[in-house]
């Protein structure tokens, strides 16, 4: 029998601890479990089937800690073929007379992925797929993937096992008690991203003991359309006389696990601290307890590695602001490579209250696979919405996809069939919510009822690949009414008839409804309400536009979703603050008095905007740069240098300008840049990168073009972008000691290809000396002298 | 050997953070200026924090200026100094979670200043919440030495391999280690605590 087809009819038994029970057999503090694969073996064997005999139904190997960061490719081979043969052995030799099955266990490897850590995600997938490819030869029955405390990291060994066996995976998570992973997501998170995955039970495992987890688990039956396995701790540990126990006894522990399987655990087992005597007591408590039948609960949600969004109840705004058309700064922000200015854009469309973000990043001439690979990688690292990957190139949505930590909004497919056998196999691979526009070789039917049959065409293609129509959001096309009077009625209709008649989530791009028409926010706001009111479960809008915003508090506030109107009325209140911001009541100090240069040196950057925006009414920006913004910065400047102020006060000061500059910029056509280029990287290996970003913030103040790669670049293309550049000078900075010889290595190739290059060095393991050494042309102890030293090349 | 593992927010929830402190980590000394946006800072700082410590007891042995852990033989001068004349250790590893990172990445974006003050007010809480737990420890044993990291003196920077093995510091309280033996969390510390049982 296969092992699906048993869990859906039996309550399944899974093994207890091995490491607990191998300590008793004289393990050492620090030992690797594993290695007993070979050394002791028989021991190995004797745990296998002393819980094989307890009841256990699906032994997991012991190779938890079995990974190529830790073993060479023969030990690593060694280690997984004697774990996998001593299982099949306990199988083979133990008694007891329920179905047997063997899963090959994977662990975390104990790194942390990028941004956070140093593995990449791609070597994270290929350490799990080494295990999973020697695996995949013997005889197994399943993957088990557990005490995984990090979302991504689950998700790099699912796809490890999904692209190198067919065999079933089975996902469990370790939650802390504040019911989340180590690095924030909760168990709906993991639930939307594993189903999006293809696990084949979602479960929880390790950390704590039952009582304390059940919570998550209750949590995880609530959303969860597949089944649930639950392996906690028995209890904590406590030292006596020297040995390590558990407080949680079989008893107690059977207890609360049959109230789980009560509630629908389908699959049931221990962690650190059980013993087969844990799972013989689970096994009499439950056997004649028939499994619950899984039912799919229907639910249309994305996440991010912390939040989900739930379509349905409460419409959820997808804020379009990372989306270049028709946004000129946003355009040039792409083309400079300036993540921190997409990144505000994101953090404020968060603050402002979207649910989901859009990101395209589609602009001609531009490497869209690597630019939006690094967007949401860049984004989902500071910003906690879940993101909808807005692209029309396959292969850079699935570049996308593919690193995305949670399960993702896909925009788009249509009724075409090229493009639905371009993208349902990657939702399907990778998981996520797709948005379908109802369109297809024909164009946009005119007719609501044909945008309907194409909708229905849509979801019946969608089944063939495996994908419900819970995880289609259609797009039923706003068009302008500005040449067709009747398009807001088609569109609306045909929202209403797929929300009906197909039960399926629809969104629009609200804007569009009023594209050649004056004063567009008016016709917005009003077509967004009638949208609201004709079941529209998303709109992917502007969240800056007041209008809108108005339309959708209001409208939850008049539809009796906003309890005690204290969303409206918060809303309300920060409408009248931005009104009345021009007004000067908001500082304590007079901003009607104040000066530019003030502002700049107090670090007020509300104020340096304003002032500055007032002043290029009547004044010529480079006046204003020239004659307030940069002796202001030297002010401060010198301070800092003369330690009268410190470097928050210096990074104040620098946000003020920048605020100014952002102003100025408006007004000056870009390529107006009046001093020379600098470029700027962190090494190779390096992943700090606070202190270039610092340098990069006060040398754009004082003028200088800079052109940032980023962390952790490579020397080739560190030279390659000074070349392309002509750039005089070249900041490098290093935070690890380890990673000194890259920046001496990249040095030494600009000083042999790019010789008209100087280059500034500085970070926390580098002095004078240690930069001479190296061959750098100057040490910068900080941001401050990097800027003195480029003013020279002017 | 029993690994246990600590939550402390209830205990330095109640213990302030010290902006002078938090102010020297910016590399400010006594700035007005500086500690009114480290005051700025707090509230979102705190909704950021955790504080977490697992830890186990170890017998140790010493010997030519090698100490001997039951998993572990380690040649340090000053370590030995430290712990000399003592047969019991605490060795520990403490953080104040991934969220604070995140956190002074996200203002490294939007505000380069805060994000600093930021990283000094991790940098302020993970000691205080190793403060916090050397003082558990000597009210548990009695006397207790200055605690030891990998790193101070002559004790390598590697050492944090073996405590990461022996402590399952990834299971236990989410520290991972990275291939240049740097922690993630970053706001993180592992230290040793002789103590005399």
């Amino acid at each position: 029998m296969k092992v699906l087809d048993y869990i859906k009819e039996n309550i399944t038994y899974l093994d207890g601890a091995m490491g607990t029970l191998l300590q008793a057999r004289g393990l050492k503090p620090g030992e690797a479990t594993e290695t007993w694969n070979l050394s002791h073996k028989e021991d190995i064997i004797d745990v296998h089937k002393s819980y094989f005999e307890s009841g256990t139904n699906i032994v997991t190997t012991n190779t938890f800690g079995v990974n190529c960061l830790k073993y060479d490719g023969e030990t690593l081979k060694n280690l997984i073929n004697s774990a996998i043969d001593n299982a099949n052995e306990a199988k083979k030799i133990s008694g007891g007379k329920r179905e047997k099955f063997i899963a090959f266990d994977i662990g975390p490897t104990g790194r942390m992925l990028k941004p956070y850590g140093d593995l990449d995600f791609e070597d994270a997938v290929e350490v799990f797929a080494k295990n999973v490819r020697i695996a995949t030869k013997k005889d197994i029955d399943l993957f088990v993937i557990e005490t995984m405390n990090d979302s991504l990291e689950t998700k790099a060994a699912v796809l490890a096992v999904k692209e190198n066996s067919d065999l079933p995976v089975f996902v469990y998570n370790a939650y802390g008690e504040d019911e989340k992973l180590m690095t924030g997501a909760t168990p709906e998170v993991m639930v939307s991203m594993l189903e999006g995955l293809g696990a084949d039970v979602i479960g929880v495992n390790c950390s704590l003991g039952p009582k304390q987890l059940k919570g998550v688990v209750e949590r995880i039956l609530k959303c969860s359309s597949t089944p649930v396995a639950f392996k906690p701790n028995a209890g904590l540990p406590e030292d006596k006389d020297g040995k390590t126990v558990f407080n949680v006894l079989p008893e107690e522990f059977s207890d609360v696990l049959l109230t789980c399987a009560k509630e629908g655990v389908g699959l049931l087992g221990g962690c650190c601290g059980t013993t087969p005597e844990y799972i013989k007591a689970v096994v009499k408590k439950t056997e004649n307890i028939k499994p619950k039948e899984i039912i799919s609960k229907n639910l249309t949600v994305v996440s991010s590695y912390m939040n989900t969004a739930y379509f349905g109840d409460i419409p959820l705004l997808i804020g379009e602001r990372i989306n270049p058309t028709g946004k000129k700064k946003l355009k040039l922000a792409l083309m400079e490579n300036d993540m921190g200015y997409i990144l505000n854009e994101g953090i404020n469309e968060q603050e402002k209250g979207c649910h989901i973000l859009d990101v395209n990043v589609g602009i001609p001439d531009i490497d869209e696979e690597k630019k939006l690979f690094e967007t949401v990688t860049a984004l989902q690292e500071v910003c906690s919405l879940p993101l909808q990957i807005d692209t029309s190139n396959a292969i850079a949505m699935e570049k996308a996809l593919r690193v995305y930590n949670g399960k993702a909004m896909i925009n788009s497919v249509n009724g075409k069939k090229e493009v639905m056998e371009q993208i349902f196999p990657i939702a399907k691979k990778y998981g996520g919510v797709i948005v379908a526009l109802t369109l297809d070789e024909n164009g946009i039917p005119k007719k609501a009822e044909d945008r309907y049959k194409i909708a229905e065409k849509i979801v019946k293609e969608a089944k063939k690949y495996g994908i419900s129509k819970n995880d289609l959001v259609f797009d039923t096309l706003a068009m302008t009414v500005s040449t067709d009077q009747n398009s807001a009625n088609e569109t609306i209709k045909a929202l209403k008839m797929i929300k009906e008649n197909l039960g399926c989530h629809t969104s629009l791009g609200v804007s569009n409804i009023s594209f050649g028409l004056p004063k567009r926010d008016f016709v917005n706001g009003i077509f967004f309400t009638l949208a609201l009111e004709n079941g529209l479960s998303a709109a992917i809008m502007n969240p800056n536009s007041d209008e809108m915003m108005k339309a959708y508090k209001t409208f939850l506030l008049l539809k009796g979703k906003d309890e005690n109107c204290l969303n409206y009325i918060d809303f309300a209140n920060s409408a009248i603050e931005i009104m009345t911001a021009e007004k000067p009541i908001k500082t304590a100090e007079k901003s009607e008095n104040i000066t530019l240069s003030y502002a700049i040196i107090k670090g007020l950057k509300d104020d340096a905007k304003r002032i500055t925006k007032m002043r290029l009414a009547n004044e010529n920006a480079l006046k204003i740069v020239n004659d307030d913004i940069i002796p202001a910065l030297d002010n401060v400047g010198k301070d800092f240098e003369e330690k009268k102020v410190y470097l928050p006060q210096l990074l104040m000061s620098a946000e003020a300008a920048k605020f100014a500059f952002e102003e100025i910029k408006a007004t000056v056509k870009s390529g107006e840049s009046t001093k020379c280029t600098v470029v700027l990287a962190t090494v190779k290996g390096d992943i700090h990168d606070i202190g270039k970003n610092i340098v990069k913030l006060l040398l754009q103040n004082y003028g200088f073009r800079v052109i940032d790669l980023g962390k952790d670049v490579a020397p080739e293309a560190i030279l390659n972008a000074v070349i392309k550049e002509k750039a005089p000078v070249l900041g490098l900075s290093a935070l690890m000691t380890t990673t000194v010889p890259a920046m001496e290595e990249t040095i030494k190739l600009i000083h042999e290809k790019a010789p008209f290059c100087k280059t500034v060095v500085g970070g926390a393991v580098l002095n004078p000396e240690y930069a001479e050494k190296i061959g750098a042309d100057k040490y910068a102890k900080d941001a401050m002298e990097t800027v003195r030293y480029a003013e020279q090349f002017n | 050997m029993t690994v246990k593992t600590k939550d402390f927010a209830e205990v330095l929830k109640d213990i302030p953070v010290d902006i002078d402190e938090a102010s020297r980590y910016c590399g400010a000394k006594n700035d007005q200026n500086t500690k009114n946006i480290i005051s700025s800072c707090l509230d979102e700082a705190k909704s950021a924090l955790s504080y977490k410590v697992c830890y186990a007891v170890f017998d140790i042995h010493i010997e030519n200026d090698t100490v001997i852990f039951p998993f572990c033989e380690l040649k340090s001068k000053d370590l030995s100094k430290n712990l000399a004349g003592l047969d019991t250790c605490v060795i520990f590893a403490a953080t104040v979670g991934l969220e604070i990172d995140r956190l002074i990445k996200k203002y490294a974006a939007v505000s380069p200043a805060k994000s600093v003050v930021l990283g000094a007010i991790g940098a302020e809480r993970i000691e205080k919440l190793c403060d916090v737990f050397a003082d558990a420890i000597k009210s548990d044993f009695g006397e207790t030495r200055p605690r030891f990291s990998p790193g101070y003196g002559d004790l390598p920077l590697s050492f944090q391999r073996e405590i990461f093995k022996v402590l399952q510091m990834n299971k236990n309280i989410g520290i991972s280690l990275g291939e240049n033996l740097l922690m993630t969390p970053s706001k993180s510390v592992t230290a040793i605590i002789g103590v005399k049982k």
